[in-house]
């Protein structure tokens, strides 16, 4: 009896939508996007900062563009949803044992989001958004 | 089979994440109240200039900068290899070439801030 | 028991007959309790002798079973009729692998990789005889005994976004058994493995996409092995590029 494997073939560009698990995987890393546009703009921000306070100006103005303010709405939805998936996957890939017991993923991901709290708070009190 | 040169830029990749999943999104926020014209004492020009000017400013800058740009340019790769983009290579050189390059300029207009 | 008649479609391939497979479908009455390999089962004893399949244990300890069931890699002796949707039932072989016959796929590459990362205990000091046995305690013993559990299914490779685009890529149950001897406190051998593991086709493959950990029968958590074992190879990496030498993580 001869043997005829068959090999079923994938579309490189299309697989993903073969499954919703990989559908969100694709999105996800699609993402880089998003998050290289905005540090680029964190950067041209910088650029300005340091050439004066005319060309600050046009970079301030710039923000208020229903383009950029949209953009910047949808980024921060999407790193939203990057912080709380990668406070979740931490706790897998830095399992922390405490004698022969392994500290629950829960909490390790809940320390993650305190912190993520308390960093974000103190980020926003000293660019003083607690004044009113 | 030879080890990987990937480590130096997975580690900026993972350190980028870390950061970015600390801090994007209230920065981001920060930016649209910005842009709608709030907080104009401390993110306006003499407020951030202030911010900038110290040595701490510049550092927590620097570092969301650059270990963002390298998460992006290193997730890029893996996002169009997904989409059936077949030149890992040139992914490669141009995605990490605009990381080294906006970490470069980072670095040279923060010195002059 | 109340029956309840099921549709299933199967892929089927026979290589003396066939150019490519095609899809044959069955009805089958199902009992209440019966699971997607009994229904195969039914298949072959009463309606089509003719279908090729793996199976043995019928108790999800073999692997031997593992399939396509309504797109998404699992044990058919697992995976419960009454779980699944109404409508027809959709079985292939193994996805990523070439078929063989029906639903029995290839599984050479699987076989080769899981033996290229030397998954056994390597000592670069052997212990002499009369100092008796490697003592292990519970908490190394528990450091890497989830990752002993891996049945060999292959469910991870079908699931696997990256196995699927690039076939060289070493794959989740053979980078996770590396990962169970590395953590191993009889094993000295991390880094004999360390140049299988950590090359391009190793770990650095891996896109963390999750759907080995997601599909795995044995919740084994493979691609938490993979992350670990890119976080100890990284720190490695950077040790021997400062001189600092790299040893067991």
């Amino acid at each position: 009896m001869s043997r005829k494997p068959y090999v079923r073939e994938i579309s490189h560009t299309t697989w993903y939508l073969a499954r919703r698990r990989d559908l969100l995987h694709m999105a996800q890393e699609v993402t880089f996007l998003f998050i290289g546009i905005y540090t680029i703009m964190l950067l041209w921000g910088v650029k300005a900062l340091s050439e004066g306070p005319g060309a600050y100006q046009v970079f301030l103005d710039a923000l208020g563009s229903p383009l950029v303010i949209a953009f910047n709405w949808i980024t921060f939805v999407i790193m939203l949803y990057h912080s709380i998936s990668w406070f979740s996957v931490t706790p897998k890939a830095m399992p922390v044992q405490i004698g022969e017991e392994f500290l629950p993923g829960g909490i390790i991901a809940a320390g993650h989001y305190i912190a993520w709290v308390v960093v974000s708070a103190v980020i926003y009190y000293l660019a003083g958004g607690f004044n009113g | 089979m030879a080890r990987s040169n990937k480590p130096m830029v997975w580690s900026l990749f993972a350190a980028g994440g870390t950061v970015a999943a600390f801090v994007m999104p209230v920065l981001i926020l920060l930016t649209i109240m910005a842009g709608y014209g709030q907080l104009t004492d401390s993110l306006g020009y003499e407020g951030m200039k202030s911010f900038a000017s110290g040595w701490m400013g510049k550092l927590f800058l620097l570092v969301v900068i650059v270990t963002c740009l390298w998460h992006a340019a290193h997730r890029a790769r893996t996002a169009l290899h997904g989409l059936g983009l077949r030149a890992d290579k040139a992914v490669a050189v141009i995605g990490y070439g605009v990381a080294s390059l906006g970490s470069l300029l980072a670095v040279f207009y923060l010195l002059r801030i | 028991m109340t029956q309840r008649t099921v549709e299933l479609s199967i892929l089927r391939y026979r290589p003396e007959e066939d150019d490519k497979p095609w899809f044959q479908t069955y009805q089958v009455p199902c009992d209440e309790d019966w699971v997607v390999l009994d229904a195969i089962n039914y298949v072959k004893d009463h309606l089509d002798g003719s279908l090729s399949y793996r199976w043995s244990c019928h108790m999800a300890v073999c692997g031997s079973c593992s399939m396509m069931i309504n797109g998404d890699p699992a044990l058919s002796c697992k995976t419960f009729i009454r779980d699944l949707p109404e409508g027809q039932v959709r079985i292939e072989p193994l996805a990523n692998f070439p078929i063989e016959r029906d639903l029995v796929v290839v599984m050479d590459d699987f076989m080769e990789k899981l033996q290229r990362v030397k998954p056994y205990l390597i000592r670069s000091t052997e212990k002499p005889l009369e100092e008796g046995q490697h003592l292990q305690s519970p908490a190394e013993l528990k450091k890497f005994k989830q990752y002993t559990l891996c049945i060999n299914c292959a469910c991870c490779y079908s699931a696997c976004p990256q196995y699927a685009l690039i076939p060289e890529f070493i794959g989740p149950a053979a980078l996770t058994l590396a990962h169970r001897y590395n953590q191993d406190s009889r094993d000295q051998g991390r880094d004999e493995r360390e140049d299988v593991v950590a090359s391009n086709e190793g770990i650095w493959d891996c896109s963390f996409a999750g759907a080995c950990s997601d599909v795995c029968p044995k919740h084994v958590d493979p691609a938490s092995a993979v992350q670990q074992m890119k976080i100890a190879s990284t720190v490695d990496w950077f040790m021997r590029r400062l001189g600092l030498g790299g040893g067991k993580s």
